[in-house]
C-alpha cells in the first residue's frame, strides 16, 4: 500500500530523518514509535506530501509523491499533531467546508456529518466555536476531519493527546474498527497504546528505524529476561538472597525496599521457562508469609527503552 | 477551480465572522468620508476626484491590514498543515484567499456608492469618470492584495506582514512622486513603475490597457511570488 525507500530529511544541517525505509501492508495499523524529536511527525509529514523528502520516495498505490500529490492527497486523511484547525470556526462549518473540499456534496454531506458526529461523539459542540472546546473535543473534530472522506489510508498524528481515559478507550476502538478494513498510521509516545492498538509498530530514533516488528514479536526477542516481584513478611534479605539465587532459572535478586517488616525484593529469572513455581516451592519451606507475588509483563517499555537509550 | 470557490467561501465568510471586518469598513468609511467632504464643498465642484485621488494611499494602508492574516495565522495556528494536505494545491489556496481578500476591498468599497449618488443630487456628475474610477480602485485593490498576501506567506507573524505589505504599496504608491530628484533620463520609466501614476489615469475616465495590463501583473507578480513562497516554504 505504501512503500518507503530511502527516505531523508535535513532541516537546513539538521538530519531529523535519515534514509528510512519500510512498507505498510493494506489492513494494518502501523504505530510509529520514538522519543521526543526521533523524527516521527516528520515522517508522517512527508507521507502526506506536506513536507518534500531531501532524498528518496515515498508512494503510496501506484503514485508517487513527487508526482501524484493531489491523488494520493484524496485517500488520505491526516489529524496532524494538536489538531491546529481555525479558531474562530464552528465546529459544524468546519466540517462542513472540509466536506466541500472533499468534493461530498448536497444531501450527502449531512448525513456524512451527522454518521461522523456521532462516532466522535461531537453532537454536543457542532455550533460552538472552535477556538473555545476543550483539547478533547478539538482532537475529536480533527479526528472526524480526518475521516470525512472514508480515507483509505488514515494517518494521525499522536491521536489521543489531551484526551481523557474514556476518550482514549473510544478512540482506540474507533482506530481498531476502522483498521480492520482501512490502513492506519499513527504515532505515539504511549507504549501501552501502541501495544493496545498497533499490529505492527516502527521504532525510531534520531531519525534511523531500530526496530520493525509486530508487538509480540518485538516482546519474545527483546532482553530475554522475565521479572518476578516478591513481597515477604518475616524474613531477612541475606537469607532471602541465598534461597532463591539458589533456585533454577533465576538469575538475580535485588532488593527494593524494606518497611514495616515487609521485604520487597525483584527476581530476575531466564524467560524461555516460568520459574515461579519452584520459587513458590522453596518458599514453601521457610516459614515467611507471601504479601505479593507476581510476574512483571515484558513491556514494550522495557524494549523501547533498551533501542532507544542514549550512548 | 472547485477548490477556489470553496476556499474562497470560506476565507469571505471568515472575515465577517470577526469583528475585524467591521472594525476596518468604519476606518475606511470614516477617512475617507472625512477627508472627501472637508475639500468638497470649499471646491464647489461635482465631481469625486478628491476621493479616488487619496485611494491610493489609504488603501496601501488598510489592504496589507486586510490580507496579513491570510497566511500567517494559518502557519501560527498550524491549520496551514491540515489546509494543504488536504486535496487542494497550492495555487488553489492562493487564488480562493486572492478573490476573499478582493471580494471584501469590493464590499469596503460597496457603502461608499453613497458618495457618487448624494453628489448627483448636489450637481452635475459626470458619471464617466466615477466608473472609471470605481474600476481603478478595484484593479488597485487587486494589485495590493496579491502584493498583501505575499507579504503575509512570508512570516507567521501578522504585524511584520502587515509592515511588509504596507511597504511595498506604499513604495509602489509614492514612488511616481519622488522623481524630481532623478535625471530626466530615467523619469519615464520610474514613473511607469508608480501605481499613483496609472491609477490617475484611470480615475479621470481613461481607461487604457497599458494601465489595466500594469494592474494585472503586478497582482500576477504578487500571487506568482505568494505561490513561490509557499512551496519553498516545505
Amino acid at each position: 500500500m505504501i512503500h518507503v525507500e530511502n527516505l531523508t530529511k535535513y532541516y537546513n544541517t539538521l538530519c531529523a530523518v535519515d534514509q528510512i525505509n519500510f512498507d505498510i501492508h493494506k489492513g494494518e495499523i502501523l504505530g510509529l514509535l520514538g522519543p521526543n524529536g526521533a523524527g516521527k511527525t516528520t515522517t508522517l509529514r512527508m507521507l502526506t506530501g506536506f513536507l518534500k523528502p531531501t532524498t528518496g520516495s515515498v508512494r503510496v498505490k501506484n503514485f508517487s509523491i513527487d508526482q501524484n500529490a493531489l491523488e494520493i492527497k484524496k485517500i488520505l486523511g491526516y489529524l496532524p499533531e494538536s489538531a491546529p484547525l481555525y479558531h474562530d470556526m464552528l465546529a459544524f462549518d468546519y466540517l462542513n467546508y472540509i466536506a466541500s473540499i472533499r468534493g461530498i456534496d448536497g444531501s450527502k454531506k449531512l448525513e456524512r456529518i451527522r454518521e461522523l458526529s456521532d462516532i466522535c461523539g461531537l453532537s454536543s459542540i457542532m455550533h460552538q466555536p472552535i477556538g473555545e472546546l476543550s483539547k478533547g473535543y478539538k482532537q475529536r473534530v480533527g479526528l472526524a476531519h480526518a475521516m470525512m472522506n472514508d480515507p483509505e489510508i488514515l494517518v494521525l498524528d499522536e491521536p489521543t493527546s489531551g484526551l481523557d481515559p474514556n476518550q482514549i478507550v473510544e478512540i482506540r476502538e474507533i482506530i481498531r474498527k476502522i483498521g480492520k478494513e482501512k490502513t492506519v498510521i499513527l504515532s505515539t509516545h504511549i507504549l501501552s497504546e501502541a501495544e493496545a492498538t498497533c499490529d505492527r509498530v516502527v521504532i525510531i530514533n534520531k531519525g534511523k528505524i531500530v526496530a520493525d516488528d509486530s508487538t509480540e514479536t518485538l516482546k519474545q526477542s527483546a532482553g530475554g529476561q522475565a521479572v518476578v516481584n516478591l513481597s515477604l513478611e518475616n524474613a531477612g534479605y541475606d537469607i532471602v538472597e541465598k534461597e532463591i539465587t539458589d533456585v533454577e532459572g533465576v538469575t538475580g535478586v535485588t532488593k527494593i525496599d524494606e518497611t514495616n517488616g515487609i521485604l520487597k525484593v525483584k527476581i530476575f529469572c531466564k524467560n524461555d521457562n516460568d520459574c515461579r513455581g519452584k520459587i513458590y516451592n522453596r518458599i514453601k519451606r521457610t516459614d515467611w508469609v507471601i504479601m505479593e507475588f507476581y510476574q512483571e509483563a515484558q513491556s514494550l517499555e522495557n524494549i523501547f527503552r533498551e533501542l532507544t537509550k542514549e550512548n | 477551480m472547485q477548490q477556489v470557490i470553496h476556499i474562497f467561501k470560506k476565507e469571505f465568510s471568515t472575515y465577517f465572522i470577526s469583528p475585524i471586518a467591521y472594525i476596518v469598513i468604519s476606518i475606511f468609511l470614516l477617512v475617507t468620508g472625512w477627508f472627501f467632504f472637508t475639500t468638497f464643498f470649499l471646491n464647489d465642484q461635482a465631481n469625486l476626484r478628491y476621493f479616488f485621488n487619496m485611494q491610493p494611499i489609504i488603501l496601501s494602508f488598510i489592504i496589507p491590514a486586510v490580507t496579513m492574516k491570510l497566511f500567517s495565522e494559518e502557519m501560527n495556528i498550524g491549520s496551514y498543515e491540515t489546509l494543504l494536505t488536504l486535496p487542494v494545491t497550492s495555487l488553489d489556496v492562493v487564488l480562493g484567499k486572492f478573490f476573499a481578500a478582493l471580494a471584501f476591498c469590493a464590499a469596503m468599497l460597496l457603502p461608499t456608492l453613497a458618495y457618487p449618488i448624494s453628489v448627483s443630487f448636489l450637481g452635475d456628475l459626470d458619471f464617466g469618470p466615477v466608473i472609471g474610477g470605481y474600476t481603478g480602485v478595484i484593479l488597485l485593490g487587486g494589485a495590493f492584495s496579491a502584493i498583501g498576501l505575499f507579504a503575509s506567506s512570508l512570516t507567521r507573524n501578522q504585524i511584520i506582514a502587515f509592515i511588509i505589505g504596507m511597504a511595498i504599496c506604499f513604495s509602489l504608491t509614492m514612488i511616481d512622486k519622488m522623481l524630481f530628484f532623478l535625471p530626466s533620463s530615467l523619469l519615464g520609466f520610474f514613473s511607469y513603475l508608480g501605481a499613483g501614476y496609472h491609477f490617475q489615469n484611470i480615475s479621470k475616465g481613461i481607461i487604457d490597457t497599458r494601465d489595466i495590463l500594469y494592474f494585472v501583473s503586478i497582482s500576477f507578480i504578487g500571487l506568482y511570488a505568494a505561490n513561490l513562497s509557499l512551496k519553498v516554504k516545505n
